[in-house]
């Protein structure tokens, strides 16, 4: 089996502004995030060989067919992915495939999501979309309960098992927040963009015990993208280049909801994910060899596990972690610079691009008031699903 | 051959609503006492499943070769609720199942052709279950008077706690209690014409045709269990054919349950049992368009099963209800929908492959590595072996939660939705919905059980699945 290091590098990126984008359809944020990367990487539209498009529910239930259409690329190949909240992540690992595979040089990933056309907040339910093909979750099996329900059962497993209570853990998640929406407050292109306290973490509305307002991350829409040719041509077409030296995904059995041996303290396909991409991309010592990393903060107990998970940390070490300021945009190892899914935002199948994107400029020196001085490695986590049932995508990526 | 009651058994909705609320909030005259009220997630058919499992207790179901569902409140009006409850309670597919509805003593009539059945040789155990929630307008007395509630009768020719010595059954075409089809309110002429020409001409009538026939008196019953709406007309009748209020008379349950309609008359029994002694003579009566009358002898068998206090029981599992969720979880009052997705209609395709797994909550073990799993695999999670399993039912399992949510952000008449992981003693984890709680009784650890509840109704299925609700 052969690494996918070096092979592939991105030579162009683009991102729309995240958040309730009302005077923006989904087609508008696609061609705003492609015709950005293509004024990046300098590149005639034309030159793009293949397309690979993620989208959870937008566009169904062909997407494939109305990006072709938008974008009109011409007779060329274009595929759908969808991966659950992994879904960009998704469309760039198959165009950097392709890419490696040398079947075309030159291909054009993109992740797209237009969530505030429905009316609602949060995410349309797992009916909607089983529902299609009429599978058992619509029938038995329904159980009530929403995203932050999914999640909040990790926090309070996750306080039982280190012995905190509910307000030591809240106070850790909330710390975690406020220091995401740091971030996003000097992130220009952030669905949220205004720093918060503690205080209003820990006061705010139960959204699912024990997890409040501040802990869940935005409902968004956006798109990002991202053009992708091969690591030997890469600086003919400019001089700092971005190269992928590791993408993995590990999707889950759903053993959360069917194994007594899963404590939900813990989600194991961010562990595979992650040993996997730290083994292709060569690394033996992720706290010291990862620069910095965009993980998806979906709620503050999640970001708290993907410490533990990716080996940034030891099992139960978050809080002290999170206490010495580590994950901090000036500590040891900056985590969702750009402020993550909780400020920046989550339009479902455009958030894996959209880590990538700053991963991207930051190494490419552009990221301004959020720069890390001088980053190696970046590293993207993106998790599709629940603790107890994920697809989870590591991407690593560096000059 | 000795025909009569093997065992009995009582549901009780977990909530209450007080009856001096009621009339409080519409200005009315003070009422006294509580009504049960159904959760929810609870129908006629969720509560017949409940009673027939506490009657059942952990007795084979497939033995039992017919039910008779009693009820004035089946959810459909073409297709057999026996049949959603047989599924429950995994009957075995040659029971004979029916529905029997339109009367208040149709749960009587039920155990009359059970006995019949019995002694015709055509059946050896029959179930007999009758449950109702029925609804009166609100800001009148049939909304203080009915109580929500199930009950189930096990009939056979052996091991019966009590016998059944004799049968009577008179029938009446009277406008007193009614409801058309199509209405949700139950409807009556004036209070005076319902007690006076109705219930107590036609119950003394028959008490005294029974009397005749059986050649007994008053004096010869250690109890009269005798279905009435309220105290007040029990009392009359009761005085009336020669019975001693204090010594002999059932209570009706108005102070604690309310009128529950086809259930009521087996609940009074089961509360009769609940006390009785080996030898005690019980006449039992039901009305409705009629009356039936049946004569029971208690056996010794009775105290074998008198430890499970099922009145007792279901009565101190309680928890108040404001009037105001009364109205919204019976849907009196329309009130805002959430700004969420409509919940989808359920596939009658799926829900007809999955029925075992679903509604009998069947998952499977592995037959090479032993370990259980639910939903039902066909590649075993542990070892990999594919197709090679036995069927494993959870129903009757104890779990304990293992982890849990209280979730504000999902559509719930009952906010907040809780939602736990729950792992079985002998093996097995099931994620499910905790119904029946108070939010903050909810801890990592505690033991839980299993109830038949239902989950949605979309255009015109309903839909059913079971949660898990603290230990009562």
């Amino acid at each position: 089996m052969e690494s996918i290091k070096d092979k592939v590098a991105i030579v162009g990126m683009g991102c729309t502004k995240f958040g309730e984008n009302w005077d923006k359809s989904y087609d508008d944020m696609i061609i705003e995030a492609v015709y950005e990367a293509y004024e990046d990487a300098g590149m005639d539209p034309k030159d793009i060989q293949a397309y690979w498009i993620g989208s959870y529910w937008s566009g169904l239930p062909a997407p494939s067919m109305p990006v072709s259409t938008i974008l009109k690329v011409g007779y060329k190949p274009v595929t759908h992915i969808e991966n659950m909240c992994a879904t960009a992540s998704d469309a760039l690992r198959n165009a950097a495939y392709a890419v490696a595979s040398g079947v075309c040089d030159i291909a054009l990933a993109i992740g797209a999501e237009k969530l505030k056309d429905s009316g609602f907040s949060g995410l349309p339910t797992d009916e909607i979309a089983m529902g299609i093909t009429s599978t058992a979750p619509n029938t038995f099996r329904s159980r009530n309960f929403t995203a932050p329900g999914h999640f909040a059962m990790m926090a309070s497993s996750y306080f039982n098992k280190y012995g905190l209570s509910a307000e030591e853990g809240k106070k850790m998640l909330a710390k975690i927040m406020v220091k995401n929406h740091h971030n996003g407050s000097l992130s220009p292109k952030a669905h949220f963009q205004r720093e918060i306290t503690i205080e209003q973490v820990l006061k705010a509305p139960i959204i699912a015990w024990p997890l409040g307002l501040f802990d869940c991350c935005g409902v968004s829409d956006g798109a990002a993208a991202a053009v992708l040719v091969r690591g030997d041509k890469a600086r003919s077409f400019r001089k700092d280049p971005v190269f992928i030296k590791a993408l993995q995904i590990a999707v889950g059995w759903q053993e959360g909801y069917m194994n007594p041996q899963h404590d939900w303290t813990t989600v194991k396909e961010t562990v595979q994910a992650g040993l996997a991409a730290y083994a292709e991309a060569g690394i033996k010592n992720p706290r010291n060899e990862i620069s910095m990393a965009e993980v998806h903060d979906c709620f503050s107990i999640t970001e708290a596990v993907i410490y533990e998970d990716l080996q940034f940390t030891r099992r139960g070490g978050a809080r002290e972690e999170v206490e010495a300021g580590t994950f901090e945009l000036t500590g040891e190892l900056p985590v969702n610079m750009d402020g993550g899914l909780k400020c920046f935002g989550h339009p479902i199948g455009a958030t894996g691009l959209r880590m990538m994107y700053e991963i991207y400029k930051q190494i490419q020196g552009k990221a301004g008031p959020r720069q890390v001085r001088q980053p190696r490695l970046g590293l993207t986590h993106n998790l599709g699903g629940t603790p107890g049932g994920a697809t989870v995508s590591v991407c690593i990526a560096g000059p | 051959m000795m025909v009569g009651i093997k065992s009995y058994g009582i549901y009780v909705p977990y909530f209450r609503l007080s009856r001096a609320e009621v009339s409080k909030s519409w200005g009315g005259f003070p009422a006294t006492g509580e009504r049960a009220v159904a959760n929810y997630d609870e129908d006629t058919i969720t509560l017949a499943v409940a009673a027939s499992r506490d009657c059942l207790g952990d007795s084979d179901p497939q033995e039992i070769d017919r039910l008779l569902l009693a009820s004035t409140t089946f959810p459909y009006g073409e297709k057999q609720s026996a049949a959603i409850v047989a599924a429950a309670l995994d009957l075995k597919k040659q029971a004979r199942t029916l529905d029997l509805s339109n009367s208040l003593r149709s749960g009587m009539t039920g155990v009359a052709s059970a006995v019949e059945a019995i002694h015709a040789g055509t059946s050896k155990n029959v179930l007999v279950c009758a449950s109702d929630i029925r609804m009166g307008l609100p800001n009148g007395p049939r909304e203080l008077e009915f109580g929500d509630g199930a009950s189930a009768l096990l009939l056979g020719d052996t091991d019966v706690i009590a016998t059944v010595d004799g049968l009577l059954s008179l029938n009446e075409d009277i406008y007193d209690v009614f409801r058309p089809v199509g209405e949700n309110y139950v409807r009556a002429w004036e209070d005076r014409f319902c007690r006076e020409a109705g219930y107590t001409q036609i119950m003394l009538e028959s008490l005294t045709a029974a009397a005749k026939k059986f050649r007994l008196t008053a004096k010869d019953f250690s109890k009269a269990v005798l279905y009435a709406p309220n105290p007040g007309y029990l009392a009359g009748v009761a005085r009336a054919a020669g019975f001693d209020l204090k010594a002999q008379v059932q209570d009706s349950l108005y102070a604690t349950v309310g009128n529950t309609g086809t259930a009521l008359s087996s609940m009074m029994l089961a509360a009769a049992f609940d006390e009785a002694k080996p030898g005690d003579r019980i006449l039992w009566a039901g009305y409705g368009d009629g009356c039936e009358v049946i004569v029971l002898t208690v056996t010794d068998a009775i105290t074998r099963i008198q430890g499970r206090k099922t009145v007792q029981r279901h009565l101190a599992a309680k928890q108040m209800l404001s009037y105001q969720k009364y109205l919204r979880w019976r849907s009196v009052i329309e009130t805002e929908p959430p700004m969420r997705p409509k919940p989808e209609p359920a596939s009658a395709v799926a829900l007809y492959r999955d029925r075992k797994c679903g509604m009998a909550l069947y998952g499977v073990k592995c037959k090479h590595c032993g370990t259980v799993q639910y939903p039902v695999q066909r590649i075993c999670m542990n070892c990999l072996s594919k197709d090679d399993f036995e069927d494993y039912r959870f129903a009757n399992r104890i779990g304990r939660v293992t982890t849990f949510s209280h979730d504000n952000l999902a559509v719930s008449p009952d906010p907040p939705s809780t939602v736990a992981v729950v792992d079985f003693e002998g093996g097995g984890r099931i994620m499910m919905d905790i119904t029946d709680r108070d939010p903050p009784e909810i801890k990592i650890g505690m033991p839980v059980e299993m109830t038949f509840r239902h989950i949605r109704y979309v255009e015109g299925i309903h839909n059913y699945w079971w949660k898990c609700r603290p230990v009562r």
